[in-house]
Formats: structure tokens, sequence, C-alpha cells
């Protein structure tokens, strides 16, 4: 249906506001325009039953669970609430006798077709057909006749389970694949009481978003296949906490049942995620359960890593780091990752590295991104701000496959038509069919294309010139948003960097990131990159700050991810090179998109610690482990895309011995014979707040305060006055807030407070945006980066784009049951004509030479690439190899000859 | 044929075999209608149809020129003609599309230009195979020879016209799901409001849905003008109106009857149009009006064929069908039928309707069949009232389009007129017609 | 997907398309055209139709299986389809029924083994004056007893009414001679000329009034 007020309006939270009155139940009310009376009347603190209405989607109001009686021209008649925006002087009743006989009729019919199978449905205790039948239903069944029939559950995916018998046919997950995923591989089919949801024969919903369907539906109709069966809701106990599958920071309820996470859930964070979640965040918590996790500390004699004691492991790593740098000064030493901590853990990591230790090559990035300085320093935007502005440019991956979330903010705003899309990217991706200009260029032509957009530079061959001026009127609205992130893996990040600073001279421009990993962010900002210390400040402004506050401060800049291992394999000047290499849950062989250089890199150390919680090549050549809780482990703080602070919880108790990050660090400088006199987690942040200028004001105090629930954008700039957000979905958080409005006996574990809004009582110092104090300014501006130049190549050569897709071999998926077998192989995609030239087509197979290597892999057609482009996905199946090995991190773009085996 | 003198407006030229080709109906006036209609404003016309107060012959009998009028001034607008005849007992379209196809197109075309419309729609019922032919062959004819397409006689005003066939779903007559369905989705009606199709229409455009037999009476009324016709008929039904009479009557048929003048006993019983009850039996009871309509007893036959008349006395002309049921009949056996068909037809989106309508045929056939148990009537009647509640007429609702308070309808009608039917089947466990 | 539905079907599909503002429109006389192919809706039509109207093939699918008319599974040559309602029931429609589940041996939506006949129990067809009504392949036969009933089947298994009525799926045997005739630019500008006209004649007729109410 066309043009319909949706659900979108964000309502404050608090009942008083609005901009009229209206009344409700003989009391006055306040409404806002635009809203739905149902929204309006839950901020007024009367909670209407609903089913098929959900605040983030279209209403359709076809359940009729909601009717009201409204009073109109006509007198009172029954009017669905979810679908009739509220206005000035409406009169509203929502409990008179014939409200409540049309609400128990509802429920009755609901159940004529309903199978009574409570007992042994998923959704028994947490149902809201079963919690308002026994809230408003009629007393006694007075149905009598046979029911609906179907065959019992049937998969509608590998993740999803449907069981057509229990579906009341409220569309909200049909809606939700076409009007929030854009895939509509589920519809109605049938009529009348014969409608069933149905996917089309061999082709399944498989959506990266398929897990929301399962919390949104209101019965027990569509389960998620690792759920299933494993924890009945009452057994549940939960905390509410920020996602770290990758950046987005989607809010999340964390359950578990005996010690082992059972399920995920989306909680609606109005800036972050409105309620979603991508299938990896709800799934991967798998692999927190997995069997073979690191659990003991260990060292490695004679050869064998064998468990050990904490003080031995520590006492050995302390030893061979000081040996390292006795023979080869600080700089001897590397530290590759970070981005699986907390902001507590890497901050604390980036102290004992940088303070301690004396080394600032540190790396968060392991060459998958761009330089920390350009990230931290270009004008910021928030997701909203980008989800809302005139003109968003994608210089990024893509989106679906990297932060699913961020791509279903941005699909809507695009979709709603408010946004223009303007797209620089060597290969087409799940948005470009959206976009007003997609500007495909190839690998390579990055800085060039975006001179011609800025009108300071021809347009590169082949880039297409009326998408090319198109995209140019756009860039000139004043309210331009550059999401930036790495287009290909297989190109230098340098030339990406150079290119988002040459478009940082657009006017109105800002930047939201789109790192993938983590808390990639919060490794930023605490200073696990060269060049950086914590609070965003470069190393040379912020020396004098942070040598006061930690005694010393590293001499020079040191290397960044590619220098690091390139060093310790042997290569460059000997004089400074790094032997041994500190490893922060980074698996260098999966994590490097050159796969070469990062196995010659661990092998070429002679000295290896891995802080980990997963086995794997890292782990098989260290000779120092020392176990590390995981997610949903420790408490503390996460930063995400776009700067958010939130909280991230403990659910669980950590498994053997492994230990939260921050106390790794703290206890490893005692080791290394110096204590950076840290002894709690909160001792951690509150010196985050007062050193890193960034985080200044963003007090523990900030954090856990009622309107901070979402998390608080660094730099900190004071209090919200008002705040929007749309009252959470009650059916798809149950336990959270939900079981309690809807009248019926709270039974998952209510670990979460709920929060009434705003809460004036908190006292917060207004923030300082950072500055001030002496502290040192925060980095701003370009980095001034040169990118390497790119040699012309001759007419045989390819060129490769390498791209990521969100179920690869990375640890996350490889330790989730469910996950693994979504992975699927990445043929090396050619434009259709190429593969014409060589002879072959769709599943022959290729020979690859690149200068290092050769090796033999299948085709596909892509007609969605320029010629002499080709393009694959890091880290799947690839032939016998993976992507990584064609990519040569010490070359700009990566030249491929092609030839039939 | 007619018991009024008033003239035979839309069946005028259905008695010669060849009614539906361009040649008779050029040579009985054809596109004259048209011709004029060219030569005068577009408000001049509309205000025509205004002034012969011809209310809408769907069912829902909107004043036709009133709806017009709603239209928004907007830059795009659709005419979406409703020919998806599925009311049970309803064939009066169906008499119109393949007879007098020129006729509706003639009309079709008049309401384009009044309301200056460029692309029309005609929508019909899928089951009308040949009438999906005749329109469509017409069509064709009249392209040729001018009277649709391009610059129109020369007039400089253009319209297309698209034959769109459904496939099979009584909802789409309900004008905003046949909205939806001539979008190519699944026939799901929309919320009013904010959806009336004058404001939120096909493709979210201004679009006016008017039923065949609107449409057919267009090309008289201009050429006869609007005053013409207001002067047949009495009070807000004016004109003529074809009734579909069905049942157990003689003559089973189509009439063109002058509204109000005209009383169900004309309808029924005159020698020339139903020839009464036949078998010698007596009337037990009709449906006025399709059968969404509540249920009339002998005691009404007498009352006029006029859309207010009928509404006064409980309820409606609808359709303009009347289905005859004599002294024989099993009123649970026939309300069951009709609940049936509501539970088949129910497009499934409001719960009240798409469950109750089920849940009312499985109790219903339980008590034709003997296995009706004591409480079963007030059950029935108050799964009824969670439908339209009050089970009152006009009914209230607690679903989205009509459909779900049709329901009700003749339930409560045979409850209500033969009670003691429902206790015998109830007590002696089965039909006693047989 | 596409390449099953042969050349003829298909460009009088893509004509079909042409004849709507949003190709979507087109979906169900797509279907109809499938059918006339196939008989009933293929998988392969509808995946094949999805791309067509732009649509996913699950959507087509569920779009199609909201209509009678559309057969999601093989049909018999000929759809006999036997109204019993109310006015078709009052003639003796379920006894007809009845019957004829009795003389072709299958129950209504069933086909009989030979594969030429299915049987359909059908709401009101719209021909309630030739009661109880009867369609094969959507064309009205009138009313039928049990006798003319069996004469029917045999006429149709002997193929004695082809000509009439056409094997099920081809639903309108007439075609469209040719697309749109009115030129969306030649439209547009005389929509915008008649929409000027409009005002103009609203300012006069405004004027007109606004004297009449001043004298
Ligand atoms: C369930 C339902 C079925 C309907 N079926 C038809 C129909 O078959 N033909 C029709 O013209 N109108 C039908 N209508 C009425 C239409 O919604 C609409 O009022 C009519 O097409 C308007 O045309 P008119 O104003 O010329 O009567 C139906 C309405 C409902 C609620
Ligand atoms: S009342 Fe029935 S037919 Fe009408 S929209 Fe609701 S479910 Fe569909
Ligand atoms: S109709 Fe309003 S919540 Fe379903």
């Amino acid at each position: 249906m066309a043009e319909q007020p949706a659900g979108a309006p964000a309502a404050p939270t608090d009942a008083t506001e609005g901009d009229f009155t209206f009344t409700l139940n003989g009391r006055p009310a306040r409404g806002r325009k635009g809203e739905m009376l149902i929204a309006a009347a839950e901020r007024a603190g009367v909670f209407i039953p609903r089913f098929c209405y959900h605040p983030r989607m279209k209403s359709v109001g076809v359940c009729r669970m909601c009717l009201v009686e409204v009073t109109g021209p006509r007198g009172a008649a029954l009017q669905p609430s979810c679908y009739l925006e509220v206005t000035e002087g409406m009169e509203v009743v929502t409990d008179s006798p014939k409200v409540k006989k049309a609400q128990d009729g509802v429920l009755e019919f609901l159940l004529v077709n309903h199978p009574l199978d409570c007992p042994v449905c998923d959704k028994g205790g947490e149902c809201p057909l079963q919690d308002q039948t026994l809230a408003y239903g009629p007393g006694e069944s007075r149905f009598v006749e046979e029911k609906r029939h179907f065959e019992k559950p049937i998969p509608i995916s590998d993740l999803v389970l449907l069981d057509r018998e229990r579906c009341i046919q409220c569309s909200r997950c049909t809606r939700f694949a076409a009007e929030v995923a854009g895939e509509a591989q589920i519809d109605f089919s049938g009529r009348g009481e014969m409608i069933e949801v149905s996917t089309f024969p061999d082709e399944p919903f498989s959506s990266y978003f398929s897990g929301n369907t399962v919390q949104i539906c209101p019965v027990g109709a569509l389960t998620a296949v690792p759920y299933r069966f494993t924890a009945r809701p009452w057994d549940l106990d939960q905390v509410e906490s920020t996602c770290t599958t990758c950046a987005m920071g989607c809010r999340v309820a964390v359950q578990s049942s005996a010690n082992r996470l059972t399920r995920i859930l989306g909680i609606d964070s109005e800036p972050v995620n409105h309620g979603w979640l991508c299938d990896k965040g709800r799934f991967a918590f798998e692999s927190v359960n997995a069997e073979d996790r690191i659990t003991q500390p260990m060292v490695r004699r004679d050869g064998e890593l064998v468990p050990t004691t904490w003080s031995e492991a520590l006492d050995q790593a302390a030893a061979g780091l000081r040996r390292a740098m006795t023979d080869g000064g600080p700089e001897a030493i590397g530290v590759l990752g970070g981005a699986r901590l907390t902001n507590e853990g890497a901050y604390l990591w980036a102290r004992l590295a940088k303070g301690v230790i004396g080394t600032d090559s540190v790396d968060a990035q392991l060459g998958d991104g761009l330089p920390a300085e350009t990230v931290l320093g270009l004008p910021r935007a928030t997701i909203a701000e980008a989800a809302s502005a005139a003109t968003v440019v994608l210089l990024c991956g893509d989106l679906r496959e990297e932060l699913p979330v961020a791509f279903l903010r941005l699909r809507a705003a695009a979709v709603d038509g408010t946004t223009a899309l303007v797209e620089l990217a060597p290969q087409r991706s799940a948005l470009t069919p959206l976009t007003t200009s997609f500007l495909q260029y190839r690998p390579g032509d990055v800085v060039e294309l975006a001179r011609a957009l800025t009108g300071t530079g021809g347009p590169p061959q082949g880039v297409d010139a009326g998408a090319l001026e198109s995209a140019r009127q756009h860039l000139g609205s004043g309210d331009v948003v550059v999401v930036l992130g790495r287009p290909s893996l297989a190109e230098d990040g340098a030339m990406v960097a150079e290119a988002a600073e040459v478009l940082a001279g657009l006017p109105g421009v800002r930047f939201l990131s789109a790192l993938r990993r983590g808390n990639i962010h919060g490794a930023l900002d605490m200073g696990l990159a060269p060049g950086v210390l914590p609070g965003r400040v470069g190393l040379e402004e912020g020396g004098a700050w942070f040598e006061r506050a930690w005694g010393s401060v590293p001499a020079r800049r040191g290397r960044d991810c590619t220098g690091i291992l390139s060093s310790a394999a042997g290569a460059g000047d000997d004089e400074s090179r790094v032997t041994a290499l500190v490893l922060l849950g980074s698996e260098p062989s999966v994590d490097v998109p050159d796969r070469d250089l990062a196995r010659r890199g661990l092998g070429g150390a002679s000295f290896v610690v891995a802080v980990t919680s997963s086995p794997g090549e890292a782990v098989d050549r260290a000779d120092v482990v020392l176990p590390a809780a995981e997610a949903h482990e420790r408490p503390g703080t996460t930063t995400n895309i776009e700067g958010r602070v939130s909280r991230v919880a403990q659910k669980l108790v950590p498994p053997g011995q492994a230990w939260p990050d921050w106390m790794i660090a703290s206890e490893l400088a005692r080791y290394m014979g110096s204590d950076m006199g840290i002894d709690s987690m909160a001792a951690v942040w509150a010196e985050i707040e007062r050193l890193a200028p960034a985080y200044a004001g963003i007090t523990a105090d900030v954090l856990d305060a009622p309107w901070a629930r979402d998390g608080v954008v660094a730099p900190f700039a004071g209090a919200p006055v008002s705040q929007a957000a749309v009252p959470l979905d009650p059916i798809a958080v149950p336990g959270v807030e939900s079981v309690e409005r809807q009248g019926a006996p709270p039974r998952a574990g209510s670990a979460v407070t709920p929060t009434a809004g705003p809460d004036g009582q908190v006292t917060v110092e207004q923030g300082t945006g950072g500055q001030g104090e002496g502290r040192p300014p925060v980095l701003a501006g370009p980095a001034g980066i040169n990118a390497p130049h790119v040699a012309p190549t001759d007419s045989y050569s390819f060129r490769l784009v390498v791209g990521r897709t969100l179920y690869d071999g990375g640890t996350a998926v490889a330790m989730s049951e469910a996950l693994t077998p979504l992975v699927t192989s990445a043929p090396l995609r050619v434009n259709p004509h190429d593969l014409d030239d060589l002879g072959i087509t769709t599943g022959d197979l290729v020979r690859v030479r690149t200068a290092r290597d050769s090796v033999v892999v299948p085709v596909a057609a892509d007609p969605g690439l320029a010629r002499k482009v080709v393009a694959t996905e890091l880290n799947v199946p690839f032939g016998d190899v993976t992507a990584g090995d064609l990519i040569d991190a010490t070359s700009p773009v990566v030249e491929l000859r092609l030839e039939t085996p | 044929m007619a018991v009024t003198d008033a003239p035979r407006i839309v069946t005028a030229r259905i008695d010669h075999p060849d009614s539906y080709t361009l040649e008779r109906a050029l040579a009985t006036g054809a596109y004259e209608g048209l011709r004029k209609a060219l030569t005068m404003t577009p408000e001049a016309v509309a205000a025509e149809v205004d002034a012969a107060s011809l209310l809408g012959r769907g069912g829902a009998g909107f004043p036709a020129g009133r709806k017009w009028a709603m239209l928004r001034q907007s830059p795009v607008t659709y005419l979406v003609v409703n020919g998806d005849e599925s009311e049970p007992a309803t064939f009066k379209d169906h008499l119109l599309v393949e007879r007098d196809p020129h006729q509706l197109i003639e009309g079709v075309v008049i309401a384009a230009y009044a309301l200056q419309v460029t692309r029309a729609f005609i929508f019909l019922r899928g089951e009308f195979a040949l009438g999906l032919e005749r329109v469509q062959a017409a069509l064709n004819e009249a392209y040729a020879h001018g009277a649709v397409g391009a610059d129109i006689f020369g007039s400089g005003f253009s319209v297309d016209i698209v034959v769109h066939p459904g496939a099979g779903a009584y909802i789409c007559g309900e004008e905003t799901s046949l909205l939806e369905s001539l979008e190519g989705k699944r026939g799901f009606p929309r919320i009013k409001p904010p959806f009336f199709p004058a404001a939120i229409g096909l493709y979210g455009e201004p679009t006016v849905v008017n039923n065949v037999e609107t449409m057919s009476n267009l090309p008289w009324i201009v050429t006869n003008g609007g005053a013409a016709f207001a002067a047949l008929g009495e009070g807000r039904s004016t004109g003529t109106r074809l009734f579909a009479l069905a049942g157990h009557v003689r003559n089973p048929g189509v009439y063109e009857l002058e509204m109000a003048k005209t009383t169900f006993a004309d309808l029924i019983n005159a020698p020339v149009l139903g020839g009464g009850v036949r078998h010698g039996r007596e009337l037990k009871a009709f449906i006025p009006g399709g059968v969404s309509a509540p249920w009339f007893g002998p005691d009404q036959i007498d009352l006029p064929l006029g859309q207010d008349e009928v509404g006064a006395a409980g309820s409606m002309l609808g359709s303009g069908s009347v289905v005859v049921m004599d002294d024989h009949t099993c009123a649970v056996r026939a309300s069951w039928r009709i609940t049936k068909f509501f539970s088949r037809e129910s497009c499934g989106q409001c719960t009240p309707c798409r469950e109750g309508s089920g849940w009312l045929e499985r109790i219903m056939e339980r008590i034709e069949t003997g296995r009706g148990r004591p409480d079963d009537l007030d059950l029935l009647l108050d799964a009824c009232d969670n439908i339209a509640p009050g089970l009152t007429w006009p009914p209230q609702q607690t679903t989205i389009c009509v459909l779900g308070p049709s329901i009700p309808s003749s339930i409560h009608s045979a409850i209500t007129m033969f009670r003691d039917e429902f206790l015998t089947h109830i007590k002696e466990g089965g039909c006693p017609h047989g | 997907m596409s390449g099953h539905l042969g050349p003829d079907i298909l460009a009088r599909a893509r004509q079909l398309i042409s004849l709507y503002p949003e190709p979507r429109s087109a979906l169900v006389p797509l279907c109809h055209l499938a059918q006339e192919q196939d008989g009933w809706l293929r998988p392969e039509a509808m995946a094949e139709i999805a791309e067509l109207v732009g649509v996913t093939p699950a959507e087509v699918q569920g779009t199609a299986s909201f209509y009678d008319m559309l057969h999601l599974e093989p049909v018999g040559t000929y759809l006999v389809s036997i109204c019993t309602n109310i006015s078709c029931m009052l003639d003796g429609g379920l006894e007809l029924l009845e019957h004829a589940e009795e003389h072709l041996g299958v129950g209504a939506g069933g086909t009989t083994p030979d594969g030429k006949i299915t049987l359909e129990e059908a709401e009101c067809l719209a021909d309630c004056d030739h009661a109880p009504c009867v369609q094969v392949n959507h064309r009205y036969v009138g009313a039928q007893t049990p006798e003319t009933f069996d004469a029917l089947i045999e006429d149709l298994r002997a193929g004695r009414r082809s000509d009439e009525i056409p094997s099920h799926g081809t639903l309108i045997r007439v075609r469209r001679d040719g697309g749109l005739r009115a030129d969306p630019e030649q439209v547009a500008s005389e929509r915008a000329a008649m929409a000027e006209a409009k005002a103009r004649r609203a300012a006069e007729a405004a004027e007109a009034a606004g004297g009449e109410g001043g004298s």
C-alpha cells in the first residue's frame, strides 16, 4: 500500500510531550502530529493490545486486536488504533465493555485455528497470544471444531523453521522481508483461512536478516534452529548489552541458561539498530559456547604448548618481551589486533605497549583498514545523520556484507526517497540498485575519481560521465555524509584515504566510518594504531600530556600491520627489526588480507605471545598463550562506527582460567616491572575519562544514566535535552519490557531495568567536547595522505577486487555451528566478454598468475564487473586457496594474468 | 415488458442478436452520446451526471456525480470500471458486457472526458471469458472507429482503455481490493480512511471506480440530459435499474425497471417479469440485494425498489439481485451455503472475518447435518456480534472492509425469521426438508 | 529462469506489460498467459513472470495463489465448474455436483485419471437464470440436469466441443490489436492544456458568480 503514514515517526518517550491534547479514557493526553494512536496511548501509559503493529514497520491494521472506541462525527466507532493517527481533540476510549468484547472476540477467533500446544512450543511462556489470552481472553473455549492442518515445521531457510498451524497471519515476517530487508523471498500464499507463509520452491528465505522474523513473530510459528528447544523462557536470565560481532554496535538482550548463551535478541535503539540484528550477530554467540575454547594459560616447552599457571605464563611472556627489547629496543616488539577487546582492555594494552614497553608499532587494524589519522581526523557524522542526509556517498565495501544493520538504515533512507545515494566502488553492492549514481571505477583510480567529483580533475577512464555529472549535483547540497571503508581489500587503503581527504573538500561534508571489525573504533580511539594516543590525539600533539601521565611515550612513529609483519618476516632494515609479536585476539593468517605476508611475519618472529580465546594458527605458533574472556564474559564499554560509547555486559562466568583483557595487560605490566596502578575495570574507565581527550566527560555516571541507555557519542557534548525514542515492540523483546505491560506476570528474567524516559534527576556535567584543561587537541582535518602511485598496466592485465561476505572463514562463523554451513565458495568473477575472450564459461577453471604465485580457480560470469576487472571475496573457499593468497599488501593494486589452465 | 412506461436505458439494444457488434451499435445510436459530450466542456458533462442523480450500481449506491467531484486536482488520475460482478445471484453486468460492450466503452470514454482522465481500465471478472472477448473485440473496433485512443473524433481528447481480466476472487469486487489486484497484488482491501480511491487510488493517485452498469447509463444521460433521467424514479432513486431475479420464480432473468416506482411484488409476481413463485408454492423469504443483505419476508414484498426505502426497512438494494425462496426451502441450508461462500471468499486479512467466517460455517454445517447443540444459536449470534457489533443495519464492523459484517446477515436473518427451523434441526438431528 | 515461455507468449507478455503504468500490474494477465501455454502455472513460468515484472518468484506465487483461476497444480484439459451457491443450490446445484462426482469418479477439486476433466465446486458464476449453472474452461454451457451433464462430459471427452471450448488456460482468444494509442508525451501536453483550460473556466465562472453577486 502506497503513501501510508508509517509507524516510523519517532515519538518522545515523555508522555507529557506533544503537539496537542486529546482525550484518553476521559483524561487529557498529549499527541504528536503523525503519531499513531496506539503509540500516543502507550506514551500516556495506556497499553493497547496488538499483534500486527510493529513500531518500525508500516501499519497494516489487519489483526484487529487494537480496536478502540473513537468518537467521530457519527458517534463512537471501533477503530484500529495502530492505523489511526491521533488528532487534536480526539476522544478515545480503550477500556469500555464494547472494546473489551471486540478484543475478546479477536482473541477467540485467533484461537479457532491455533493449536493448543503451548507446553511444547518454543514460544510458550513468552507468547503474546498466550499472555493476552490469560490477561484478556474468554475463560473457556467454545470451539469444538476441527482445526486447520498443515505439515509440521518446514524449513524456510537454513536458520528458520515455520510451523504454519501456529501462524496468526499478522504478516509481520513477510512485511519485514519486503519492507525492511528488501528481500521478499517469503510471502503469504492462499486466501482466507488457508493463508500461509511460504517460500518459492528451491528459493529459501536466505536473508542475512532472517532471524528478525523469528524475533518479531508474535507466536511460535517461526523458530530459529539454534534456539529451538534449548531453553524455556522461565529458565532464561538476561542482560542488556551491545553486539560486537561487527562495529555497528547494535543493542541486544543477551540471554543465558546455566552459564551457556542461549539467545540474543535485538533491542530497539533509536540511534543505532531500530531493533534489528543480522543473523551473524544473532547466532554467532555459539562460538562463545564452543567446546574448543582456549581456557588455560600455556607456554611452549620443548616445542610443545603445555598448560601452566598464570604466573608462569606471565613470567615467560614478560621475559620474552624484555629479551626482545634488550636485543632490538622497544621497536622490536609489534602488537597486532585489539578490535576484540573492550575499550578498557584496548586502553591498557595501548598504555602497556606505548607507555611501558615504548613501541609505537601497534596496530588494531590488520591490513584491512585505513590510516588511523584519517579515520579519527575527518569531520564525523552519526548513523542518524547519515540516514537523514540529503546525499550519502558510499566509499566502502558492500555494507550488507560488512555492516549489515548499517545497510538496513541506509536502505530505509534511500527507499524513503529522502536520501540520494552516490556509490564509488569497483563492483556492485546490495545498495547499488538504490543509488542515484553508481560510479564504477577500476581499482587504483579512486583518487582520480574523487578529484573528478570535486571538480579538481578529469574523470578516470571508463567512468560514466552522466552518472558523474548527476553525482556532482547531489554533492553540492551541503548535507553530504561519506561512508568510508574499504571498497576492495586488494587496493591500498591509503588510496581510499587520500580519496576521502579529497572529498573532505566538499562543502558541509562529514564522514561515517565503515570499518567493520568488532570494537575497532574503540581500539583506534584508545591508541592501538601507529601515530596516535588514547582519545584521538596524535603522537606528536599528545606526547607531552601522556608522558606526564604514563612516564614515557614512544620516541617515534611506529609501523603499521603491514610494516610489522614485513619486518618480522625479515624484510627491510635490520637495525630495528620486529622480533617479538603480541597478538591481541588476532589471527593474522585469517584476518590479514595478504595471507602470505601474514604467514611469513608470524613465522619470522622469534617470540610470539597470543592473547586469545580461540585456537588457530596464532596459537599453534605462540610461545605463550594467555586465555582471554570473550564477549558476554566481561563487562566494559565499546565504541561503534559513529563513536558511540556503550556498555557491554557480562552474562557468563569466563570458562576455565580466562581473564578479562584489561586484567591481562595490567598483570603483564607488573611482570614487566611496571605497576600501572590499576586494580579494577572502573579504575581503567576513570583513567580513560581523565586522560583521553575525546572521552572527557563520559564518566561512569553518565554511561549509567537512564537517558544514556543507547550510549553516548564521543566527544561528549552533554546530556540531551529531550530524547526521541520509539516505544519498544513488546512482542519482539519479551522479558525486556513487554511482559509486564501485557498484564501477564514477567517470566523471563528482568535484569534489564525499564527506563521511563529522560530522567531529569541525573545531574550531568556539561561535556567539554574533549577539549580544555590542558588536554591535547583531538585530531581534526585531513592527515595529508599521499597514496602510492599506480603504474598504468598493459592490456593483458586484470585488476583484482576483493570484497567480503558476511559468512566467511572468520573466527565467529567458523566456531558457530549454525553458521558454518552457510559459508559458500567464491569463484573468481569475470566480465562475460572477458570470459568469452578466454574461451571459457562459468564453472570452468582458470589459471591466475600474480607476481608471486600461480593458482587455478573456478570462474563465474559477472556482467556487473567492468572489463579487465575480476573480483572475489576474502576468506571463503576459492579453489584450493583463498583470495588472500593473491593479495600483495606492498603493492597498491593487484594485477593478474588469466590463462586457461 | 415493464410495469411502468419508463424507457429502457441500458438494455435498449440487447434484443438484437448482434447487439455487441459495432455495426449494430452504430445503427442504434452508439457513440452519439460521446460525440455530444465532446462538444461540451468536461464540467458540463459532469454536471449532467450530477443532475441525473445517478446512484452507483455496484452495491454501495453512492451518487456518481458526487464521487467524481471528489477527485482532487491532480495531474494523474485514473478511471477504473468495476466489472468483477461476483456477488452471488448478481448477473446484470454479465448481460451488459456480453450483449452491449460498445455502450460500456462509450460510457467509459464519456466518463474519462468528464474527469479528464487519459487512462482507463475495465476490470472484468476472469470467469467472463465470453465477455472478455466481446469487450476486447468491441474495444478494437472502437479504436479503429476513432472512438477510443488518440484525438477521439477529432476533438483533441485522448484516452486509452485497457481490459484487465480478474482471476477469480470475489473480494476483488470491493473497490480497493480491485485496485490492489490491478496493481498485480493479492486482493487485500485497503483501509478507508485513508485509502478512499478518490484520494489515494490506483498507484496512489486519485481514481474513480464505477460499476459497469453505472458507466452504461452515461450515453443515455448525455444524449437525453440529466433531468430526463432524474425525472424517472423517485427521491434519490432516479432512472431505471437492472434487477437480477433468481431462485424459485417462473422467469428468472435480468429486468430493467424504473426505480422506486416498481415494487418487489411487481418484480417477483408480474407475469411479464418474474411470473410469481413457481410450482404454485408460497413465498417464504427473499434476499433483496445480494447475499450480503439481510433477508425480507413476504410481508415486505410491497416495498418499492428504491435505495432509501429498502435501507429504511433494514436491508439494502445492494447489487440489484433478488433471490426468491419458496416455502420448501430450508433456511438453515440456505444460510449455511451463504456462510460457506463468505468463508471461501474472505481475503484473510482481518482476524474476525478470516477466522469467524470459517468457524461460523463449521457451526452452521454441524446444525444442518444434525450435529447441532442447544447453545449453538447463542454462540452463532455472539460470534456474529464479534464481527458486526450490535448486529444492527447498516452494520458496525470490526474489520477493514464490509465483507466481514456481511457474513452475519444471512445467519442473523435466518435465526430471527426461522428460529424454529434451527431448533428442529438441533432437536431432531437433521434437516426436515431432507 | 527465462526461456520457459514460448516466443509468441513472451511477445504477448511484453505487450501486456507495456499497457500498464507499472509492470507489476501485468502479473495476473501474465499468469493467464502462462496457463494458456501450460494449462497451469508451472514454477518455471512463475519464475519467468517474476523476472518480467520485477518481483520475486515468491511474490508471484503468493499473488497467484490468492486467485481461484490460477492453478499451482496441474489441471485437466477441461475444468468443469459447478456452481452450488444460493441460486443454483435452490435449483439443485448441490445435487448436480454430487452426481458429477459420482459420474466422474472424483471429488470436487479432483482430476479424472485420464487427465481430461477437473471438477470444481464454484461460487456464483453470475448466470443464475440458468441454474444450476455450469462452466467449462470458463465458458457457460447453460443449466444442466444429470442427463445433459453426462452427455456434455461425453462430448468433451470426444473433443466435440473444442471449437467453442478451448483447452484449459486459454481465456481470451481475441487479441488486442496494438498497444496504447495515445502517445504519452502528447497525453502529458494535453493534460497540461486541459488543466490550464479547466483553471481558466473555473476562474471565469468565479468571476461571473462574483459579478452577479455584486449587481
Ligand atoms: C465485498 C464487496 C464486493 C463488491 N463487489 C462488487 C462487484 O462485484 N461489482 C461492483 O461493481 N461493485 C462491487 N462492490 C462495490 C464496490 O466496492 C464499489 O462501491 C463500486 O464498484 C463503485 O461503483 P459504483 O459507485 O458505480 O456503484 C463490492 C463491495 C464489497 C464490499
Ligand atoms: S473484512 Fe474480510 S474480506 Fe474484508 S479486508 Fe477484512 S478479511 Fe478481507
Ligand atoms: S490491527 Fe492494530 S495491531 Fe493489528
